[in-house]
Order: structure tokens, then C-alpha cells, then sequence
């Protein structure tokens, strides 16, 4: 990263319904602090949270798109992990 | 009631807050990040927010039947009483967050007295408007550390910026017989401890930011008589604007 720019920082609200945080997007800011300061005015303007993450974005590990397939794409055979296969008992309610 | 010492009273902090809030809006779109650039406008809007509460009971002290726009766009310059140091241009960014700092570091005790003073309406007013202020305080004091304590440019510029502001800061506690006959029937706070409260805070912030107090003691003032700078004529004509070009316009 080239030295002109201050560090990007992910960030994460919790709104008042929600009970995770939630990544609404990105920002940059010189440290911390300040970081929570900029997602207050950037992303909460409009009441939209009542917690605040902030994380520096080189410290995210990501997977790898090119090897999406063999992450994820096995999965999509094995239906039967899905809890779809079970007979519901008659007195069990409100399933 | 003491109606007209009162009138004034909220009239000057009216005008400091649209004033300000006006400078600030300056930025919209020229900040130096955008973060910045809507941080700025927030805390203009908050101002100017602040500016609509008081300049609508300032017109029922009145009682001339204006409209809080009538206080606002159409008055003329010698009767608009804000401080001089609101209305100094933004100059470079450490410019502007040190005259916010000023302001902030006055405008959060002067509101902490304000919600407990016995005109309901002041008092309400105060209370709504504390929160955001301790966050204009708390963003404006992080700016101030961080540009004082930065790079040597930064605090090189900064430190410009408290030598050419300071010479207005002793505007911020200016009294007459007005605020006297105020103090004494106990409707507002005495200057004296709102001073002393800006004192240490300013002292605090100075010192973490490693910035000097300027020793010099030349002051200007002359804002809350109606006597203004050179910049204010300008400030108006744009703020006015469209009152003036359209009258009676709303939106």
C-alpha cells in the first residue's frame, strides 16, 4: 500500500433490530479512533445503527475466488445435509 | 421576564450557530476526504439545526410576529451578533478545526449550564442540542491532537492556526448589562465558570496536541455589538441570497 493513503478500514453496524453486525462498506482513516468517527458520520447519518466495528482491512483473510469451486461447490450435491428428511412427528407443533 | 436581555442572549447564540454552521457548509464538496467532507457538513447541519430551535423562540421573546427566516435571511449585517471568530474563513483545514475547537470547547459547558436554567424553553433547547455538541467537541479536540502531534507540516499549521484564532477567543466571554441582569436573576450561567471550563479544556487539548498558547494578549472583538470583520458582508450576501431574490420563499 502506498504511503499517500491512509489505511482502509471495513465496517460493521449493528442496527437496533439486528443482533450481529453486518459490513455495510468501507472507509479510510489515519487509526482507530478516528476510524469509528468517520463510519459514525459516514454510515450511521440516518439512525441506522446502535454498535460500530471497525477492522482494519488488511487484517481480513479471504478465500480465494479461483478456488471457489472446490470451497463451496461440493456441497451442493449433499442435499441430504439439509434437515429436510425427517418425518415431523403429529404432536409436534409449530414447525 | 427580563424579555429583551433575553431576546439578545438567544439571538447571539443563534447567529454563532448559523454563522458557523454556514463556514462550515463551505466545505461541502472540498473536503479534504469524503469522510471528512460529510463529517463537516454534519456538524453544519447540526448548527444550523441548532440555529432553527433558537432564532423560533427568539422571535416569541420578540413578540413582533417574525419568522425564524426573518431573523436569519433578512436582517442586516450590524444586527446579526455572532462572534468574529465564527466568522473567519475556513482557511486550510487545521484553520478550521482550530476555530471549531475554540467554539466547541465554549459552546458544551455554556449548553451543560443552559439545561439546568429556569427558562424552560433555554433549558430544552440545551438538553437537545448537548449530545451533538460533545460529539463536535470530541471530533474537533481528535482533529486538533492529531494535526498538532502529526507531521511537522501539520503541526506547523496548526499552530498558525491558534496564533491567528486566539486574538478572538476573548470575544467568546463578552458581557454587558444585559447578560449581568441575566446572571443575577439566575436565567443564565456566569461567563466566569463557563470561561474557566473552556480554559481546561483548551489548556488539555493544547498540551496533548503540543501546541503553545500564545502569551500575547491582543484582542478583537466587536461581533456581539454588531460590528463585523471584513468577511461578513460576504457571507451574508450568499446566505441571503435567495430570501432576497425571491422573497418570502420557503422550501
Amino acid at each position: 500500500m502506498s504511503n499517500s493513503q491512509w489505511p482502509l478500514w471495513e465496517v460493521f453496524i449493528r442496527s437496533k433490530q439486528g443482533l450481529n453486525h453486518k459490513h455495510v462498506g468501507s472507509l479510510r482513516a489515519p487509526d482507530a479512533t478516528l476510524a469509528l468517527e468517520n463510519a459514525r458520520d459516514v454510515y450511521t447519518r440516518r439512525s441506522e445503527g446502535i454498535s460500530i466495528w471497525v477492522v482494519e482491512s488488511v487484517q481480513i483473510h479471504a478465500t480465494d475466488f479461483d478456488q471457489s469451486g472446490s470451497f463451496f461447490e461440493p456441497s451442493d450435491t449433499k442435499i441430504y445435509r439439509h434437515p429436510t428428511f425427517y418425518e415431523v412427528p403429529d404432536g409436534v407443533k409449530h414447525m | 421576564m427580563n424579555e429583551a436581555a433575553l431576546y439578545e442572549y438567544v439571538l447571539r447564540m443563534s447567529d454563532d450557530s448559523l454563522i458557523l454552521g454556514q463556514r462550515l457548509g463551505e466545505w461541502c464538496g472540498h473536503g479534504p476526504i469524503l469522510e471528512e467532507d460529510i463529517a463537516m457538513t454534519n456538524i453544519a447541519l447540526d448548527l444550523v439545526g441548532q440555529a432553527i430551535s433558537l432564532y423560533d423562540f427568539a422571535v416569541l421573546l420578540e413578540g413582533k410576529d417574525r419568522d425564524h427566516d426573518q431573523l436569519a435571511y433578512l436582517r442586516y449585517e450590524n444586527e446579526y451578533k455572532n462572534l468574529l471568530l465564527v466568522e473567519q474563513p475556513n482557511g486550510d483545514f487545521a484553520m478550521t478545526m482550530l476555530r471549531q475547537f475554540f467554539f466547541d470547547a465554549f459552546r458544551l459547558p455554556l449548553f451543560e449550564f443552559l439545561e439546568k436554567s429556569p427558562v424552560e424553553q433555554l433549558a430544552a433547547i440545551a438538553q437537545k442540542s448537548l449530545k451533538e455538541t460533545r460529539y463536535h467537541l470530541k471530533h474537533s479536540s481528535e482533529w486538533v491532537i492529531r494535526l498538532g502531534d502529526g507531521t511537522e507540516e501539520s503541526h506547523r499549521r496548526a499552530q498558525a492556526a491558534v496564533d491567528h484564532l486566539w486574538r478572538y477567543t476573548h470575544e467568546l466571554f463578552y458581557e454587558n448589562q444585559h447578560d449581568v441582569e441575566l446572571q443575577e436573576n439566575g436565567l443564565v450561567p456566569k461567563l466566569s465558570d463557563v470561561q474557566a471550563s473552556w480554559m481546561i479544556t483548551v489548556q488539555e487539548v493544547l498540551k496533548e496536541a503540543t501546541l503553545a498558547i500564545p502569551t500575547n494578549n491582543w484582542k478583537f472583538e466587536g461581533g456581539r455589538e454588531g460590528r463585523h470583520s471584513e468577511h461578513m458582508g460576504y457571507i451574508l450576501s450568499e446566505l441571503q441570497y435567495m430570501q432576497r431574490a425571491y422573497p418570502n420563499m420557503e422550501w
